[in-house]
């Protein structure tokens, strides 16, 4: 069974390569590689697939705010070349325009917030609706059945519910573990699913977007600091068994350990995510530079090897991410019962 | 769309998506879930009480079962004790009776003899005394015929039968 799919896929792999080989190859060196970045990257559509020279793209609404102008709301294909579907400052529209890059400009660079509703910020949707989907029915099975074994959506998230709540939770944050529990759980299961479903074909890099792991970030550092007792900002502005002269310089050092920690987070699964992104796009570009079959049918096993891989490391970055939160909180909400000794 | 500049419009709507979802989650899903699954752990922690409640008790019945066992068993040895002494006394005191009855049956049957023997003798002596008067007789009838003899026995008869 195995075999056959692999064989099928590579089949299948090696026959897309070659149909698409044609788009690639008629352009330069750069094109070949530019979709790497392209799609890794956030953008104002969300664009599937081309053939040849159609393409496949959703479009998506711009939504600018600025002080003169309020609230406004624009399709992205208003920005573009009705004919190649190309960004660029030449087709601007209403007073603002998409450069080739994808940046949102003013015309009249004047300053606006942009709120658009980014390939990203719909892919974060589809990724909240599926999760709020199997919670809830798997919430749903508690309130029918009672607190029985578990079936269905309850079968798939109970145990991640449990191992949370014991592994990352009870362990790393201790007595108090309870009151944190929902949100790691949240957190584990929104950064597993996005790291998940960001792996399909013609999915959006989410949780490999650095805006997404910088909100998550910041909410687990409001977390912790708001739940710092009196140790641990004892410990930051006053460290225990530390000599006067000593504290100009670990007071600013324990300051900066409190934001370094959050920052962690965020780069470490941005990184994580987006390399294994790169990584995989890069074996698919191989095929479309050498323009071989042969490197199309190896790229492709690579690719789905570095797939295998990254099923993992979805799930590795998911774990760290939580079980980093958990422990930053634990270490805020420490009850320390010496004081003189450290 | 810059790789490491966050943009602001993914901010915020991954703030604001992101707290909704922790909103209806945690009130719709983890809460339920959560006070499901430790109602179900501590239903099961009673189960696993109450088990093992019931496996002491279950010894401990066992125990004083065993306790009942060995005490009856006690008691057993006890009556059995009891009775074999008491078996073995009234054998004893079967045979010192038998024994006494002998030497009283025995101690009759020698007072007996004895009558039954001195009866004998007294009749064997009347039978000699009968057949010496007989024998006495004839050959008095024989001999005394004179008085003086005649008188002579009769004194010493007498003086005999005086002795005697």
């Amino acid at each position: 069974m195995t075999r056959k799919l692999l064989a099928l896929s590579i089949l299948l792999s090696a026959f897309l390569l070659g149909f698409s080989n044609p788009t690639f190859a008629a352009g330069s060196e750069e094109d070949k590689t530019s979709f790497i970045m392209h799609h890794v990257k956030d953008s104002h559509e969300w664009h599937f697939a081309t053939f040849g020279h159609t393409h496949v793209t959703l479009p998506l609404p711009v939504i600018v705010y600025s002080g003169d102008r309020g609230l406004e709301v624009f399709m992205s294909s208003n920005f573009q070349n009705h004919e190649t579907h190309e960004f660029g400052k030449e087709y601007a529209h209403e007073g603002y325009y998409i450069d080739e890059h994808d940046h949102l400009g003013r015309v009249d660079e004047g300053s606006f917030v942009e709120l658009s509703i980014t390939k990203n910020v719909v892919m974060m949707f589809i990724v909240m609706f599926i999760l709020a989907w199997i919670a809830l029915s798997a919430a749903g099975h508690y309130k029918k059945n009672g607190a029985v074994a578990p079936k269905g959506a309850a079968a798939l998230i109970e145990p991640i519910v449990i191992f949370v709540r014991d592994e990352i939770a009870k362990n790393s944050i201790g007595p108090k573990y309870k009151k944190f529990v929902p949100y790691l759980i949240t957190l584990f299961l929104f950064i597993w699913f996005g790291n998940l479903l960001g792996l399909l074909p013609g999915a959006a890099n989410l949780t490999g977007n650095i805006a997404v792991t910088c909100t998550l970030a910041v909410l687990t550092f409001i977390i912790t600091n708001v739940n710092g007792n009196k140790d641990y900002w004892k410990h930051v502005f006053a460290t225990p068994g530390v000599p006067i002269p000593m504290l100009l310089i670990i007071v600013p050092v324990e300051i900066i350990g409190l934001f370094t920690k959050p920052f962690a987070l965020m780069v470490r699964l941005f990184v994580a995510i987006t390399a294994g992104h790169i990584v995989i796009l890069g074996f698919i570009a191989l095929a479309f530079i050498f323009e071989s079959y042969t490197i199309g049918v190896v790229s492709t096993l690579m690719v789905t090897f570095i797939n295998i891989i990254e099923l993992l490391v979805a799930t590795i970055q998911a774990y760290v991410f939580t079980l980093f939160t958990a422990m930053y909180i634990g270490g805020a909400v420490a009850e320390h019962a010496h004081d003189d000794h450290h | 769309m810059d790789l490491i500049t966050p943009g602001s419009g993914l901010i915020f709507w991954q703030l604001l998506g992101f707290l909704g979802l922790l909103f209806i989650l945690i009130k719709f899903a983890w809460k339920p879930m959560l006070a499901a699954l430790e109602e179900r752990e501590s239903s099961i922690e009673n189960a696993l009480k109450a088990a093992e409640t019931a496996r002491n008790e279950m010894a401990n019945l066992k125990a004083e079962n065993e306790k009942l066992l060995a005490e009856a068993r006690l008691e057993r040895d006890v009556i059995l004790k009891k009775a074999q002494d008491a078996s073995n006394k009234m054998i004893e005191d079967a045979k010192v009776e038998a024994s006494k009855q002998g030497a009283q049956m025995i101690e009759n049957a020698k007072a007996v003899i004895e009558t039954e023997k001195k009866a004998a003798l007294a009749e064997v002596k009347t039978q000699v005394a009968v057949l010496t008067l007989e024998v006495t007789e004839k050959l008095l009838r024989k001999n005394l015929s004179d008085e003086k003899a005649q008188k002579e026995l009769v004194d010493e008869f007498i003086k005999d039968l005086k002795l005697n």
